[in-house]
């Protein structure tokens, strides 16, 4: 009993400090507006009809009792009754789905759009690219949890975006009809951002698309929503809605900086530079299962501090970082990593912990591996 | 009552003509459905533990924001495990346990149609089942996709154990089809004469239908794992894009199962409660042909309603439409299921015996669950609670207050036929009170975290949610704790109960009720006479 009186406080409690967290987000957009209001409908629809059902429930419970010296009624059937509760539910339906269609059809209202975003689901991260009016990538990038597994694990303190903070938020102007075209690399993902009422699947090799016009400039919070493996509650999703000048500044700056990433593939670094940059790419990429001390977590995830991969020929090292290994969760980091990337993941890897192979991976090595494959 | 009690009462103590074998024999060849039914209850009791250990895992990690017990590998695997186990371990072999022991006895038979079959789909069971919970102690991990295993995640990137998951379902389903076919042949040529089927107690009639609908889709969960087991093996591509194949198809194909398997967790529960109100409100059941063609009605739907499962995977406007309409329409005979368990109350002389309390809590439960059911079926806003614990909330409610809450009332309305022995009332209106406070606490709170926005199936979660999924966990571990409860007094009634009379309740009436209690091990061996007293007219 004890139990069930703590219980109840907290109960109590919780209603009291998350009044505004008892109910679904009214938004920002029209579409979110319109399905809450749509919700609320249906909502006090549902609590008129449990009102009158439970009523009549309760006073029965309550006068129709044994203890109260009553003798049972024999009726059991009434044709007319049985027609009544079949068509008015049935017309309350419909007066439901009336709303609801317009709602739909609504959001369905695909086409026009301003600049259309591609979004890709990975486990356990998402990839935006901004496509051109052909549809050709013109820069793209991840968008990777930004909590730290310390957090995570209870070490430090929890941040106020515990869980929901990345990397690079994706970017949008305000006021321009943005269209998303989602799919996914590998496993199943959904893409939703609450506040702006969309949601749909991200599916291998296929393509859905979803639009949305944000009116208030502001960051945007969301999380994958269908179950996509390991990590499928760690790839949260931010927007940024900026002001549309803000927005074209920044996305001129992306272009020129697009430029700069193309050229870094024909540098030759310093192994100071693999080793700083390297560390950085595990951090996001690797970390996560053969944590940042190199050990994994045998024998699901392999350690690589000592691990016959990392200490042997550069090309199988190579080799399992682009493709992946199938049946297993490594993946294949090929299409998500650039060779500059990938050069400096696989020195550090080659290099750190008790590593110590004394060679170098220039990100020419990385062409010519990935090259020579085709 | 019928001479054939009379005859029963006679011979009260051996009048078996070839009773039950000595010792472990009996349990391992026995081809009586009363024996079958046990093993089937028994059964299904210990996965609803092994179930709930699972679930109380998974609570216990999501108590607090941040991992504290499990990484979230196992946490998959435990959500994964504990929703295959309890749909297929828990919930659908105690309502074959109760038809097992019931259907004979409602329609005046002496047994089931095809014992021999019986014997075979019970023993099925336990190696399917020891089968899947190997996987959890396997180098690779048990399953860890979702009980709906969605590829391709639960294929080209599921753990190696995925073929004995699929050789699991195979035998499952192959136990469900076997134990239908059972309880159909039994229902359609097994009825005491004039015993017609308007006249059938109702959870027969649920028994009838819900068996049409386990054979018609058993097969195509087979066809969907099968599939499943070939592009994993054998380099086809049903569900991989990549070779042609259609990620989305499994999903259709899935709940084309998934959505009838829904209403075959519910239906026989319908039954039970239809059986219960009347007896303790001592007035016949109000509306019984409305009650056989609603549950008609609604099997026929369940078959048309299946991508409302799959708002968000993309399909075309005419198609969220036509699938939402539909499944709207399902409200209506349910509407009219609720609406004839109230009228039957309505004027009744009504006690409050452990059975009709959670019959009762099941019709009020079971209707909340219903409400956001019909919420959810709105597509637009579906958008906003698809793959969130408003979900979780509404699934849970409509089966673990809905079905379960049906099946121990089963128990605590039907034990004191089964062993001849009371329950103690007390302690049951303790486990009452216990779970339903349980139930509620537990899962009325995840409406909230689900609308807050918190998805479904991660073993973390960000700040807001936190208070919600504290409270969760507190009533998850009441709720789990008090079924011990449970068998505890089922254990005790079985030992040194009271002993029961033949009628049991003051209201009751059925042809289950005018056998002695304990019901003899061959129930009806001469047909007994149909009056009105034992059947609807």
């Amino acid at each position: 009993m004890a139990r069930l009186c703590v219980g109840f406080v907290l109960a109590l409690v919780a209603v009291g400090a998350g009044a505004d967290e008892l109910n679904m987000t009214p938004g920002v957009t029209e579409i979110s507006r319109s399905i809450f209001d749509l919700h609320m409908f249906i909502f006090w629809i549902c609590v008129a009809i449990g009102v009158v059902v439970f009523g009549a429930m309760f006073w029965s419970l309550i006068h129709h009792r044994k203890s109260q010296g009553v003798t049972p009624a024999t009726f059991h059937e009434s044709t007319k009754l049985e027609i009544a509760w079949t068509l008015v539910p049935t017309l309350i339906l419909i007066g439901i789905a009336w709303p609801a269609t317009q709602v739909l059809v609504a959001m369905y209202d695909t086409g026009g759009e301003d600049l259309t975003v591609e979004v890709r689901g990975y486990q356990w991260k998402w990839q935006y690219k901004y496509l051109d009016d052909d549809y050709n990538a013109t820069f793209g990038f991840f968008s990777n949890l930004a909590t730290s597994q310390d957090e995570i694990r209870g070490r430090t303190e929890k941040g106020e975006f515990y869980l929901l903070d990345v990397d690079e938020p994706l970017r949008i102007p305000v006021n321009r009809k943005v269209r998303f075209l989602i799919t996914a690399e590998d496993v199943i993902h959904a893409w939703w951002v609450p506040e702006f009422g969309i949601k749909r699947d991200a599916i291998p090799g296929m393509l859905n698309d979803l639009w949305t016009i944000v009116p208030e400039p502001g960051v945007y919070r969301g999380q994958c929503t269908e179950l996509c493996g390991k990590d499928h509650g760690f790839m949260p999703i931010v927007v940024h809605a900026m002001p549309e000048d803000e927005y074209d500044a920044w996305y001129a700056e992306r272009l020129v900086a697009e430029e700069t990433r193309k050229e870094a593939l024909s540098k030759t670094f310093t192994e100071e530079e693999l080793m700083v940059e390297g560390e950085a790419v595990y951090a996001t990429y690797c970390a996560s299962c053969h944590m940042p001390n190199g050990k994994g977590v045998p024998p699901v995830f392999p350690g690589l501090d000592g691990s016959a991969i990392a200490l042997g020929p550069l090309e199988d090292h190579l080799d399992i970082i682009v493709n992946g290994k199938t049946g297993t969760a490594m993946q294949a980091f090929g299409k998500q990593l650039d060779a500059a990337q990938i050069a400096a993941v696989t020195h550090y890897e080659r290099h750190a912990w008790s590593n110590n192979v004394g060679d170098v991976t220039q990100p020419r090595d990385v062409i010519e591996f990935t090259s020579s494959q085709e | 009552m019928s001479e054939v009690v009379e005859a029963g009462h006679g011979t009260h103590d051996d009048h078996h003509d070839h009773g039950p074998d000595k010792g472990l024999a009996r349990w391992l060849f026995t081809t009586n459905h009363k024996d079958i039914g046990t093993l089937y209850l028994w059964f299904s009791f210990t996965m609803f533990l092994i179930g709930g250990v699972l679930a109380l895992v998974i609570r216990a990690e999501l108590f607090q924001p941040g991992l504290q017990f499990v990484n979230p590998e196992f946490f998959n695997q435990m959500t994964t495990n504990h929703g295959l186990i309890m749909v297929f371990g828990a919930i659908m072999p105690a309502f074959v346990g109760l038809a097992n022991w019931l259907v004979p006895m409602m329609v005046g038979a002496p047994d089931m149609a095809l014992p021999r079959m019986n014997n075979l789909s019970f023993w099925i069971l336990p190696f399917a089942f020891a089968m899947l919970i190997s996987t959890l102690f396997m180098e690779a991990g048990g399953p860890n996709f979702g009980w709906t295993f969605y590829a391709p995640l639960s294929t080209t990137y599921a753990p190696e154990t995925v073929t004995y998951f699929i050789f699991g379902v195979h035998l499952m389903g192959a136990s469900s089809i076997m134990g239908s076919i059972n309880i159909i042949a039994t229902i359609l040529n097994m009825r005491a004469p004039g015993m017609t089927l308007m006249k059938m107690p109702l959870f027969v009639w649920t028994w009838l239908i819900t068996a049409y609908l386990l054979l018609a889709v058993m097969p195509v969960l087979a066809g969907a794992v099968t599939m499943m087991l070939f592009d994993i093996h054998f380099g086809t591509s049903f569900f991989n894009a990549a070779g042609g194949g259609d990620p989305v198809m499994f999903q259709h194909i899935f709940w084309f199962f998934g959505h009838p398997e829904v209403y075959i967790m519910i239906l026989p529960a319908f039954g039970v409660v239809s059986q219960i109100i009347p007896t303790f409100s001592r007035k016949p059941l109000f509306g019984y042909d409305s009650m056989v063609y609603a549950t008609a009605s609604i099997a026929f739907l369940s078959f048309i309603v299946w991508a409302h499962h799959m708002f968000t995977v993309g399909m075309p406007l005419a198609g969220q439409l036509f699938f939402m309409y539909a499944t709207m329409l399902i409200a209506v005979p349910t509407g009219v299921k609720v609406f004839n368990w109230v009228s039957t109350m309505w004027q009744g002389a009504m006690t409050f015996e452990t059975p009709m309390l959670f019959a009762i809590a099941f019709v009020i439960l079971f209707t909340i669950g219903g409400f956001s059911g019909l919420m959810l079926a709105i597509t637009p806003a579906d958008y906003q609670y698809h793959d969130t614990y408003f979900v979780v909330a509404h699934f849970h409610y409509v089966l673990v207050p809905g079905a379960l809450f049906s099946i121990i009332a089963a128990v605590y309305y039907w034990l004191p036929k089964w062993c001849g022995r009371m329950y103690d009332e007390s302690l049951g209106k303790l486990h009452f009170w216990l779970s339903f406070i349980g139930v509620n606490v537990t899962f009325f709170p995840q409406h909230f975290s689900g609308l807050a926005g918190m998805p479904r199936r991660i073993p973390d979660y960000a700040l807001q949610f936190a208070d919600f999924n504290m409270l969760s966990s507190i009533g998850a571990f009441v709720f789990g704790f008090s079924q011990l409860l449970f068998l505890y007094l089922v254990i005790k009634a079985i030992r040194s109960g009271k002993p029961a009379t033949d009628r049991v309740w003051e209201g009751a009436h059925g042809l289950e009720w005018t056998l002695p209690s304990p019901a003899p091990y061959h129930s009806f061996t001469q047909p007994p006479k149909i009056t009105d007293a034992e059947a609807h007219s």
